[in-house]
């Protein structure tokens, strides 16, 4: 029988380990070179997502952020039934007014057709909640000619 | 000999201090970049949703809000939270009638008369479970569990594979139109690490909706979890979601 190479038979084995080995090694290089550095900080995620979904900018400012220019409006809207009714709630979001008033204005809503986005009968709705029919309840004009939007009454 | 010694101590104390410090190193090498979360502590907090049926007047400002502060494509078919109309007869809880056009954006036209049935308004949303899903079935790690509860979506590692949208048990993923990854719900992150509560919770004008930290031991949640009869959606996937319902009808799904 031929011996063939330096370890007779068993080179065959020492050809597959080589293998073997090269395998294991490009695969930890592409893991090494593919997988973030920041890949399970803190579980099976990039740390830096969590920053990511942090630093979009604001759309809506919070209706704290009004009260210090709109004193006036917020006295007016804290003592009435819209009490717990946000600024943006029908003013629209106002992050950009809020930081720049002269370059944004707020939107000044429709007197009727905002008032009846809530307030407009729907059976689905609550019943304790104010709702009118329309065609009922002051078929023309805008609520807001009897009724002040910030403090509107019973 | 001795020579020989202290040699060998000069060596092995060399070679401990450097492999010493090279673990150290490495240990900054695999943390990468230090957050940029200046005041935020994600491990003080456990978010979650309380959202009161009873209140809902399906008036659609949450569902405008969330379009405008979130980005999310103005065509009706992509939501991060949105508002159903659940319309029921009689004793047939198995099928209700459920619509929401616009997702509710626009308000519900009338459909129902008094005495038809029981009507009610249901937001829907991401119900930020404790054992979600979605996150379990994402190949990359690209939805993952906030150390704050919420569930995140990681738009750069995301492959658009889909697997998290048919996951999800309460619909609540979609894919982003524009940047063909996976999007929904984040519970405004960007604002509730600002202190500040999510953009439905801003604007819904009656209160249904609101933002809760169920790690404050001052927050009023808990007070109201032990005097409600509280639900959540779907208990028998055993999720353990964190949107709480006042009010819920056994017809919701």
């Amino acid at each position: 029988m031929v011996m063939s190479g330096p370890f007779g038979h068993g080179e065959h084995l020492v050809r597959v380990a080589g293998l073997l080995a090269a395998g294991l090694l490009f695969f930890l290089l592409a893991r090494a070179v593919l997988v973030p550095s920041d890949f399970g900080v803190y579980g099976h995620y990039r740390a830096s997502a969590l920053a990511d979904n942090r630093a979009r900018p604001l759309v809506h400012a919070g209706r704290a952020a009004c009260a210090p220019c709109h004193a006036e409006r917020a006295a007016e809207l804290a003592k009435g039934k819209h009490a717990g009714v946000g600024c943006e709630s029908c003013h629209g979001a106002l992050a950009a007014h809020a930081a720049d008033a002269k370059a944004h204005k707020a939107r000044k809503p429709d007197g009727r057709a905002l008032c009846l986005t809530c307030h407009r009968f729907n059976v689905a709705r609550p019943a304790s909640f104010s709702q009118v029919d329309p065609r009922e309840h002051a078929p023309e004009g805008a609520c807001t000619d009897c009724h002040a939007a910030h403090d509107p009454g019973p | 000999m001795t020579a020989d010694r202290r040699q060998f101590l000069r060596e092995t104390g060399k070679l401990l201090l450097l492999t010493g410090a090279a673990g150290l190193a490495f240990d900054h090498v695999i943390a990468g970049q230090p957050e940029s979360a200046p005041g935020y502590d994600a491990t003080r907090h456990w978010w979650g949703m309380l959202i009161d049926v009873e209140k809902c007047i399906g008036c659609g400002r949450c569902v405008a809000a969330c379009k405008e502060e979130n980005g999310v494509s103005p065509e009706p078919f992509y939501f991060r939270t949105w508002v159903e109309r659940y319309h029921v007869r009689g004793d047939d809880l198995e099928h209700p009638v459920v619509d929401s056009p616009h997702g509710g954006k626009d308000g519900f036209p009338e459909r129902y008369r008094t005495g038809e049935g029981k009507t009610f308004f249901v937001p829907k949303m991401c119900n930020h479970c404790a054992d979600s899903p979605c996150v379990q079935v994402c190949p990359v790690g690209a939805t993952f569990h906030a150390p704050d509860g919420v569930v995140l979506v990681d738009k750069k590692y995301c492959i658009g594979c889909r697997y998290c949208v048919q996951a999800c048990p309460y619909g609540c993923r979609y894919i982003d139109p524009a940047l063909h990854v996976v999007d929904k719900c984040d519970l405004c992150y960007h604002r509730i690490a600002q202190g500040l509560t999510t953009a439905c919770c801003e604007v819904c004008p009656t209160g249904a909706r609101q933002l809760v930290d169920l790690k404050d031991p001052e927050d009023p949640i808990h007070e109201y979890l032990r005097t409600h009869k509280v639900h959540v959606l779907k208990p028998h996937m055993a999720t353990k979601p964190k949107a709480f319902y006042n009010g819920l009808d056994g017809s919701v799904r």
